[in-house]
């Protein structure tokens, strides 16, 4: 795969992130999120999936390449690693919505080299899936992405130690993944 | 919730605390120290190990079997990998074939042929049978379970593959035990027990290695 400027950027942000560069990491998603988007708009379009299901797909197929960037080897480029994660995300979330799929790898590195989109959607029903977790992971969820705290600001408010935010907050995002998968088992 | 929101969640998420390539060593320590630790409570090394293991048929045996447990297990640490290319680790696999072809042909050659039938029968095949996919269970497990961290491409060759790596590394251990030394043994029954192992990986992960 031709390395370009910009994936060298991604491997720096992600490089970054997995020492724990917080900053670096929001830098690294919001830059990777308009490619997804567009990928996955057109793979929806193109399987007959209504456009509605689209944020859905980009947000799962986040939690997939958050959950499994432990995978990436910080010596190679970032663009192969990638483009498996998406694609094959992205045929498992397009196949649990019913509909058999498949997407060819060239075709996801080429988008993911290529256009680019701007939209922000608006999708996942909140208040069903915090329902599905647990406290305290549901009021840190909450806290972090609704309410915009910190880390800090949220474990003084519950009262808990930074380190157990942390690791609740993972917790969090492994049962949110889980949570869209039996989802989609039981209504599509 | 907003994508945006989403991303500034894992954003607080950001640090990778175990690495995979950690997550696989330590648990493949722990499946090897399991299995060894079963065949040195319940039957033991050979009695002669000591002098046994300057026979070229011994060394065979334990070269072949740790040579298909080292090119699988590490075929099955790529796998976990996305965009890893895997076309020259699945090749290596074909060196324990060929040592195994070599092996056999060699044997052939140096053994008369009524000797052949009870080389390949042995003495103790039940055994083999018995213990080879008995000591693949724990190294199966810690495989899966670290390949289960990884992102795989394909669930159930995945897991065949842990299931070989396995099977691999139980006749890799059995071997320190197992009395019967002719490479017609090694084809006729180590090959089972791996196969057992093979089959329960592709089974298993079918059903636990989709992400």
């Amino acid at each position: 795969m031709r390395y370009s400027a910009r994936e060298e950027d991604w491997a720096a942000w992600m490089r970054a992130a997995i020492a724990g560069d917080a900053p670096a990491y929001d830098r690294f998603l919001k830059a990777v999120t308009p490619y997804l988007r567009s990928i996955a708009r057109r793979r929806c379009d193109q399987f007959g999936a209504p456009p509605s299901e689209v944020e859905d797909v980009v947000q799962e197929v986040l939690l997939a390449v958050h959950l499994k960037r432990g995978t990436w080897d910080v010596s190679r480029p970032i663009g192969p690693w990638l483009s498996t994660i998406v694609r094959n995300k992205l045929i498992d979330s397009l196949r649990r919505r019913g509909r058999h799929v498949s997407v060819p790898i060239e075709d996801v590195m080429e988008t993911l080299e290529a256009d680019r989109q701007e939209d922000g959607a608006n999708r996942i029903d909140v208040d069903r899936m915090l329902d599905g977790l647990r406290n305290p992971q549901r009021e840190i969820v909450r806290a972090i992405s609704l309410g915009g705290a910190g880390i800090r600001e949220t474990a003084e408010r519950l009262q808990m130690t930074e380190g157990a935010v942390r690791v609740a907050l993972h917790r969090a995002l492994k049962g949110l993944a889980a949570l869209y998968r039996s989802d989609r088992r039981e209504n599509g | 919730m907003k994508t945006d929101d989403l991303i500034s969640l894992l954003a607080k998420d950001a640090r990778v605390r175990v690495g995979f390539g950690r997550v696989f060593m330590t648990a493949l320590a722990i499946g090897v120290v399991i299995s060894a630790t079963l065949l040195l409570s319940t039957i033991g090394i050979r009695r002669n190990m000591a002098e046994a293991i300057e026979a070229p048929r011994v060394i065979f045996k334990l070269g072949l079997t740790l040579l298909l447990a080292i090119t699988a297990t590490r075929l099955a640490f790529r796998i976990g990998k996305p965009g890893v290319p895997l076309h020259s680790a699945a090749l290596t696999l074909l060196l324990p074939l060929a040592a195994l072809i070599a092996g056999i042909a060699t044997e052939l050659f140096v053994l008369p042929q009524d000797a052949w039938g009870p080389s390949m029968k042995g003495h103790f095949s039940a055994f083999c049978l018995f213990f080879v996919p008995t000591l693949s269970a724990a190294p199966l497990a810690a495989i899966l379970y670290s390949v289960r961290q990884g992102a795989p491409e394909n669930p159930g060759v995945a897991g065949a593959v842990a299931g070989l790596a396995a099977g691999g590394i139980a006749a890799a251990i059995y071997a320190w035990h197992c009395p019967d030394d002719s490479p017609l043994f090694l084809a006729a029954w180590y090959s089972i027990g791996i196969l057992v192992a093979t089959a329960a990986g592709f089974l298993l992960g079918r059903k636990i290695l989709r992400w």
